[in-house]
């Protein structure tokens, strides 16, 4: 099927443009594709950056208070003042406190023994006992850290006014990037990095699909429409969709979750491409497996899945076994989302990302050049 | 019937199809095994054989889709194999699933198609507008073509076939799933363009289609087996009626087959 060369760049320059007149009205009225394009970036903004908070404030807790004194009382406003923490009753004995935690009213019981006061004052370790409902290691682990924060609080202020002494050790700790620790700040820029995803490849791959249901690729391939206008027809309005999401989360998350910009915004559009086009590489991928939308859709959940838990969006891969480490390193959106924080978080530049941009663009043309062939096989 | 008149025809004496020897192998498989068909412009040609026939490889490798194995296809005066580009531009193809895109109004997918053949500007507008006439089509260009009945959109994948005025065009079991009052006025469409030059390729297994073509051509396990008018055929094979020959083709078919096989 050889022609000049020159006549069929110009027949890509021509037939790519019926192409994408028609994909953006088809684009317009399909209202299945139309509400996911739309919907998804609300739905995700709002489930992820309001409702899934990753960090645990404010466990209600029921106090057990035996010692009734001034240092009991002390004890109980440090332990509140972590923030970690909110009494929401006190209780008369062990057994009201363990029937608390037991409904579920209450996750942490605070037992301040007969003897605590009295301890103090004599030198030695006045001893509290903090109960927790230990089922949620993430709450739990709130419960814990906070306990020893008002512990040692506590302690140095009683052992400062005890000996006059200043505390030998001291970590002063800064938390960079997101000082307020808030959850929304670190998923925020992911939803980005997720949206790209199911745009790329779950919108991407039914459409395809569904022009091969339709008989609408036979049409097409024997038109003088040619296979590289085809393919730029279908994939290069998907781009511009990817672009349009991104814009809006960006938009949305700096105005509701004042989520910060401290990087360049064009290297983040300009980087965001290599990820689109390994995205978009998937996609094409799954099209040429799928029989029918359905499963293009199934296909693309299943590989949302490890996306979603293993690319660090939400869960730390840091916390990861190895395995898991190595299948998220596979994954385009694990190297995309460090990307993402660092340009937005941080404020990193093109020198600390070379290595991310390598990977990307690596499987980016990996993915390309074996979708494209794959795709252009089911097309003869 | 057979005498066609050649309006825009500017060689009369090439035939829009030309196949010397054609032939294509699949491994062990011959799919179409030494053909030589001539089909003349304005020609209404029918393609028949069974499943398996060699029938949709013929016309695969006519629109250049596939490249032969051997032999040479020449179609409205191009090489298939080398300038596929240049035979894109001269056929159309209508296909039993039509090819519409439901989501766009009848005259944009007219528009589509005929952008995507190269039509641009005021030479587009003015053909388009003469063939939504012709067509008929004009009361319904603002409807979705997914909301257009049966008849209505096999006569717009006609018109989105034929748009760029092609000198022949593939129609694959054009009239199935039709009603009879539709089929017979796609027929004199398919006659009114035949008759101003367009060549009309037709493969089927429905028989009043068969019936309806200038001539036929049986094909039969990559072979060709007869050639000529609807009569010469039924007479050849002393057969009551071109269903009957094609039955008994495709009996004798299975039997080689099994024969063959064992």
């Amino acid at each position: 099927m050889s022609e000049s060369r020159t006549l069929r760049q110009r027949f890509v320059a021509w037939t790519v443009w019926p192409m994408l007149w028609k994909e953006f009205i088809s684009l317009r009225r399909d209202r299945l594709t139309f509400a996911l394009m739309t919907g998804l970036p609300a739905i995700q903004l709002l489930l992820f950056g309001y409702a899934i908070q990753t960090d645990v404030r404010k466990l209600p807790t029921v106090v057990l208070d035996e010692s009734r004194s001034s240092e009991s009382r002390a004890l109980i406003q440090v332990l509140q003042n972590t923030d970690n923490f909110r009494v929401v009753a006190s209780v008369p004995d062990r057994a009201q406190a363990k029937r608390w935690i037991e409904r579920g009213a209450a996750r942490v019981a605070l037992v301040i023994p007969p003897d605590y006061m009295r301890n103090i004052k004599r030198g030695r370790t006045g001893q509290a006992q903090l109960l927790i409902d230990a089922a949620d290691p993430q709450s739990s682990g709130a419960a814990i850290s906070g306990a020893q924060l008002a512990a040692q609080a506590r302690g140095a202020q009683l052992l400062a006014t005890r000996t006059k002494l200043v505390p030998p050790v001291q970590i002063m700790v800064r938390p960079w990037y997101n000082p307020a620790q808030r959850s929304a700040t670190f998923i925020v820029p992911g939803i980005v990095g997720i949206l790209l995803t199911i745009t790329m490849t779950l919108i991407t791959s039914t459409a395809i699909v569904r022009e091969r249901e339709r008989g609408t690729l036979e049409q097409l391939i024997v038109t003088p429409i040619g296979k590289t206008s085809l393919m730029l027809g279908k994939l290069v309005p998907f781009v511009l969709v990817g672009y349009v999401q991104m814009s809006v989360v960006l938009a949305l998350g700096k105005l509701f979750f004042r989520i910060p910009i401290e990087g360049s915004l064009s290297l983040l559009y300009a980087l965001a491409l290599v990820f689109i086009v390994a995205s978009l590489g998937v996609g094409l991928f799954i099209s040429t497996i799928a029989r029918s939308q359905v499963q293009a859709m199934q296909l693309s959940f299943f590989f949302m899945l490890p996306n979603i838990l293993l690319s660090g969006y939400i869960f730390p891969r840091a916390a990861m076994p190895e395995p898991a480490q190595w299948v998220g390193a596979l994954l385009p959106l694990t190297w995309f989302l460090d990307i993402l924080r660092g340009v937005l978080l941080k404020g990193v530049g093109i020198g600390d990302l070379w290595q991310e941009l390598a990977v990307l663009t690596g499987s980016a043309v990996l993915l390309l050049v074996v979708s494209v062939r794959r795709f252009s096989k089911t097309l003869d | 019937m057979s005498a066609t008149p050649l309006v825009h025809s500017p060689v009369v004496h090439t035939p829009v199809v030309h196949t010397v020897g054609l032939r294509k192998t699949f491994g062990a498989l011959t799919a179409v095994d030494g053909l030589d068909l001539d089909i003349a412009r304005g020609e209404v040609f029918g393609l028949l054989g069974p499943n398996g026939s060699g029938k949709t490889t013929c016309i695969r490798m006519l629109c250049g889709l596939v490249p032969p194995t051997s032999g040479t296809a020449m179609v409205a005066g191009f090489d298939v194999v080398t300038q596929t580009e240049r035979v894109r531009h001269r056929i159309g193809y209508m296909s039993q699933r039509y090819g519409l895109y439901d989501e766009l109004t009848v005259e944009e997918n007219l528009k589509f198609y005929s952008r995507v053949y190269g039509l641009v500007g005021e030479e587009r507008e003015a053909r388009l507008a003469e063939h939504i006439d012709e067509l008929g089509l004009r009361s319904r260009l603002t409807q979705m073509a997914g909301t257009l009945s049966g008849g209505w959109k096999q006569r717009l994948a006609l018109a989105c076939a034929t748009a760029h005025r092609p000198d022949l065009v593939f129609l694959d079991e054009p009239t199935a799933g039709v009603d009879p009052a539709a089929r017979r006025t796609f027929w004199q469409t398919i006659y009114d363009l035949a008759s101003r030059g367009t060549t009309i390729l037709v493969t089927t297994h429905y028989m009043d289609e068969a019936e309806r073509c200038q001539r036929l051509a049986f094909l039969s396990r990559g072979h060709l087996i007869a050639l000529g008018t609807p009569a010469e055929i039924v007479a050849h094979f002393g057969a009551a009626s071109v269903e009957d020959v094609f039955i008994r083709l495709q009996e004798k078919d299975e039997q080689e087959q099994a024969a063959a096989g064992s």
